[in-house]
């Protein structure tokens, strides 16, 4: 698949969803017990994206040992929970990342 | 009853304060897709086709990893899967709109725009009242659209020494900031990352994050159900 084919499906499942959401489904589709699990998707997916960024290499093998990568991420999570900003989480990460490969 | 103007003037002025975090995001966005080897005009074109930031950054991480073009589609699906709930909320107030009003609105439904404009929709009973999400939604569009812009043009400035791509974990973690305070999020985002993580050289097709997230919601119903029966 060429890359502007890849572009244009990608964004037609995301405007899909973003039609269906408004024109085709009601909130009476939904019972507590769907909206209950349904509010737990970010938190399932979006660490599919995170772990995998922080905890692998560029070749995909597990980097524990010497990875500034864990202690700057841990430390944007920390900064996250008490200031519960995503624009302060972000740049915290970011300092403490370049604080440890640059500085220390 | 205010002019529509009034009401689109009201949706941009609503919704700025939640533009401040989208500025760095589409900055990023733009020196990535560079960085992965989309051309600018094709980086420019994802921005403008897609518009939607979880998307696009989930589209340029799963290229880079190598994975076929069924499992980013299907990923940017199962990302684009949380919107259905906030929406089926919103639709209420937007039920009475005529169907090319929902064909144009739904482009620029994304976070921040309905967000904002459910208050305001819950509150405001006029007619014109949907201007409000217009004007969120186009204010959205404009700063995605400048941030993708300068970033592709910083992109070549950007020294690779500096480790960009490390925003795009922290960005999707700042997304999280609110689910590391309940036990059971903590739980699945924990199931979910370690799925990914020892996965990601084993499931096939590079499918780890729609295995990871199912396996996710899967514990998260588990766990929702155990503490009800408890209760």
């Amino acid at each position: 698949m060429s890359n502007w084919a890849l572009i244009i499906y990608c964004g037609l499942i995301t405007y899909l969803t973003r039609f269906s959401m408004i024109a085709l489904i009601k909130k009476e589709m939904f019972n507590d017990r769907i909206r209950e699990v349904l509010s737990y998707v970010p938190s399932a997916i979006f660490p599919a994206i995170i772990f995998p960024a922080i905890f692998l290499d560029s070749q995909g093998s597990i980097l524990i040992a010497d990875n500034p990568k864990i202690m700057a991420a841990l430390i944007a999570t920390i900064i996250g929970i008490f200031s519960r900003s995503i624009i302060a989480t972000i740049f915290s990460g970011l300092a403490s990342y370049w604080f440890i490969i640059f500085v220390i | 009853m205010k002019t529509n103007f009034k009401v689109f003037l009201k949706g941009i002025i609503d919704v700025s304060p939640l533009m401040i975090p989208v500025v760095p995001f589409g900055l990023i966005f733009g020196v990535l897709a560079i960085d992965v080897g989309f051309s600018p005009l094709e980086t420019m074109g994802m921005s403008l086709i897609v518009f939607g930031g979880a998307s696009q950054i989930v589209l340029l991480q799963l290229f880079s990893g190598g994975a076929s073009s069924l499992v980013i589609i299907s990923s940017v699906g199962a990302v684009n899967s949380r919107h259905l709930l906030y929406g089926a909320v919103v639709s209420e107030h937007l039920s009475d709109l005529k169907l090319i009003w929902k064909i144009i609105i739904s482009y620029f439904l994304i976070d921040q725009a309905y967000a904002i404009s459910n208050d305001y929709l819950k509150k405001n009973k006029d007619q014109n009242r949907y201007f409000h999400l217009v004007g969120a939604g186009t204010t959205c569009w404009v700063i995605w659209q400048s941030t993708t812009f300068l970033g592709i043009i910083l992109g070549a400035a950007i020294p690779e020494k500096l480790g960009l791509s490390f925003a795009v974990p922290l960005t999707f973690l700042a997304l999280l900031v609110n689910d590391f305070r309940k036990f059971i999020n903590v739980i699945v985002i924990i199931v979910s990352g370690f799925v990914a993580t020892l996965g990601y050289n084993y499931i096939p097709f590079k499918a780890y994050a729609i295995v990871a997230g199912l396996t996710g919601l899967l514990v998260a119903m588990i766990l929702t159900k155990m503490v009800k029966t408890n209760e």
